[in-house]
């Protein structure tokens, strides 16, 4: 008999829902400091920015820049949120709580497991985002109501960052190595996928490499969906982020087998 | 090899790298069984039992569960089984009464059906008073027997124990021990790793002795001492009058009159047919100390894996 290839193609059960059941029980106990965390690091930033920096601007590509800012906050706190949960959460529960190895106990599977996560992960990830927008919406910043459509691109953003994140945590030694992570994709994307400022602003190089990262298809997505306008090429956008989802978890599955199936 | 076996291996081989740590393990249950699995660490036991569960595929041999061949259909054979694992691995975030519920959610066994249940479990395992408490509040034997009673929520018919009572104190493995006897009572399957030889002479029926990946005796407790052990030990440790060791005595009169006399530290194990020399000359020697008992597993396996540690 030949060993289990890691490469193979994932085969789920439903029962993934259980694990997914199982984190959003262990949230709701904490929901209100989680939400609230959750809320205070985009909120400073949209405010902060949004109101200091956008006195000093006339307007950025038509918008008032606290409203241009608000689609990039909505795409960025998603990606957090991902980041964080499929790394840190999920390496607590895969490594230090055992969580997973008791689960594989019972009749699920690693990839049961695992697409329970990434889904977790995108779930969460899906309230941070949303809690933004509707933020956003009640500060008048949500002309359209085409900023609905808003809603299931959070939900994508977050499958293909929880996806990245648990490459990491199927590669990870400890929780110190996801400070990598963080400061060689996640801080470089806040900062040159248009969160903050149009991509146009930077060099021809920097402009090409950004389209290559999974943030700057969001925000592309987001910020013109937020001011009422069909975003141009938004086919290719959501192809993109449909692409990190499933290669990142895939990537992700064959990793975690080939770390725990041994 | 019978076909109603509960669990039967046959052949298994699993390799890591270049080092073969399952070599060759054949052994089946019979149903209602206590079949034990023992060997030093590193002989293969959770890696035996790994295999047994679909956890990691086999480079060799095939192996059945509850009539399902693993790994190809392991999530079927794992719906019966219950896993008391090494380690515990209760879930943190949950109290003991959580701990349940959702353990079983795991097998699609309906909340209607886990409420009922959980009572008798809690009542099992002596925690009925603690259902809403949180696990880190609990002592490292009430953890074990909410393992053992997590391992029960879906009514298994064949139960994996890895190590069960490493760990505990006295108390807390006696109970364990009792709990084990009335799973049995009731006509469950279990399988249970130990390196505790009093407790796999207690509990078990058949054992296999692992080391290095293979099976090196296989037996009912009581006929592998028979059929390895002279029938009567004599334990040999401390300082005589003269500055005499154990050594010293063995040297002088221990393996002139045992039939075989082994050394472990400073202790000097004599096996014999006959005690009664030895015990006469000890009990000359004065306060040189000495243990009389009868041969035990713990002489079988010491035998036939050797005296030096294991790491």
């Amino acid at each position: 008999m030949s060993n289990r290839n890691h490469w193979a193609l994932p085969q789920f059960s439903l029962r993934f829902t259980q694990l997914w059941r199982r984190n959003l029980l262990v949230w709701r106990k904490l929901a209100i400091p989680s939400m609230l965390g959750n809320l205070a690091d985009p909120l400073l930033y949209m405010f902060g920015l949004g109101y200091g920096l956008g006195r000093m601007l006339e307007d950025v590509n038509g918008m008032s820049y606290i409203g241009f800012l608000a689609a990039g906050i909505i795409c960025s706190s998603t990606m957090m949120s991902a980041s964080f949960e499929a790394m840190y959460s999920a390496f607590s529960r895969m490594q230090m709580q055992k969580t997973w190895e008791a689960i594989l106990n019972a009749p699920l599977t690693l990839d049961d497991v695992v697409l329970g996560e990434l889904v977790w992960a995108a779930s969460k990830s899906f309230l941070s985002g949303c809690a933004v927008l509707v933020v956003a919406t009640v500060l008048g910043l949500v002309p359209s109501p085409l900023a609905l459509a808003v809603v299931p691109l959070i939900f994508l953003t977050g499958l293909a960052f929880a996806g990245l994140g648990l490459i990491m945590t199927a590669l990870s030694p400890s929780y110190d190595f996801f400070m990598y992570y963080f400061t060689l994709c996640v801080t470089p994307m806040m900062l040159l996928c248009g969160v903050f400022f149009p991509l146009d602003q930077l060099p021809a190089a920097a402009q090409v490499a950004a389209q290559l990262l999974p943030l700057t298809h969001a925000v592309s997505l987001a910020r013109p969906l937020v001011n009422g306008d069909v975003p141009p090429s938004w086919l290719l956008h959501i192809a993109v982020l449909a692409v990190y989802a499933l290669a990142g978890f895939y990537v992700a599955l064959a990793l975690t087998r080939r770390r725990l199936l041994k | 090899m019978n076909a109603a076996a509960p669990l039967a291996a046959i052949g298994l081989r699993k390799s890591y790298g270049e080092r073969e740590v399952v070599c060759g393990v054949d052994f089946a249950l019979q149903p209602g069984e206590c079949f034990g699995l023992l060997g030093p660490n590193g002989a293969g036991k959770t890696t035996t039992l790994r295999l047994c569960l679909g956890l990691t595929d086999p480079d060799g041999g095939s192996i059945t569960v509850l009539g399902k061949p693993v790994p190809q259909q392991a999530r079927e054979a794992r719906m019966r089984i219950g896993v008391v694992p090494q380690f515990d691995n209760l879930d943190p975030d949950f109290t003991i009464r959580e701990n349940l519920l959702i353990f079983g959610r795991y097998f699609d066994i309906p909340d209607t059906t886990l409420r009922a249940r959980i009572p008798d479990l809690l009542e099992f395992a002596g925690l009925s008073s603690r259902a809403d408490a949180r696990i880190q509040t609990l002592s490292g034997g009430m953890k074990r027997r909410l393992t053992l009673a997590r391992a029960l929520i879906n009514d298994p018919e064949l139960i994996f124990l890895d190590e069960p009572t490493t760990g505990l104190d006295p108390q807390a493995r006696h109970v364990i021990w009792e709990r084990l006897r009335n799973l049995l009572k009731q006509g469950k399957t279990l399988l249970l790793t130990t390196h505790f030889m009093e407790e796999a002479e207690r509990l078990c029926s058949r054992v296999a002795i692992m080391d290095h990946g293979k099976i090196i005796a296989e037996g009912e407790p009581r006929s592998l001492i028979a059929q390895h052990i002279e029938p009567q030990v004599i334990e040999v440790y401390g300082e005589g009058v003269y500055g005499e060791g154990a050594p010293d005595w063995a040297d002088r009169f221990g393996r002139k009159h045992a039939e075989r006399c082994e050394a472990t530290g400073e202790t000097i194990f004599c096996y014999t047919h006959d005690p009664a020399p030895l015990i006469t000359d000890l009990d000359a020697c004065g306060d040189l100390r000495y243990l009389h008992r009868r041969a035990s597993l713990e002489d079988v396996f010491l035998k036939l894996t050797g005296r030096e540690l294991r790491d």
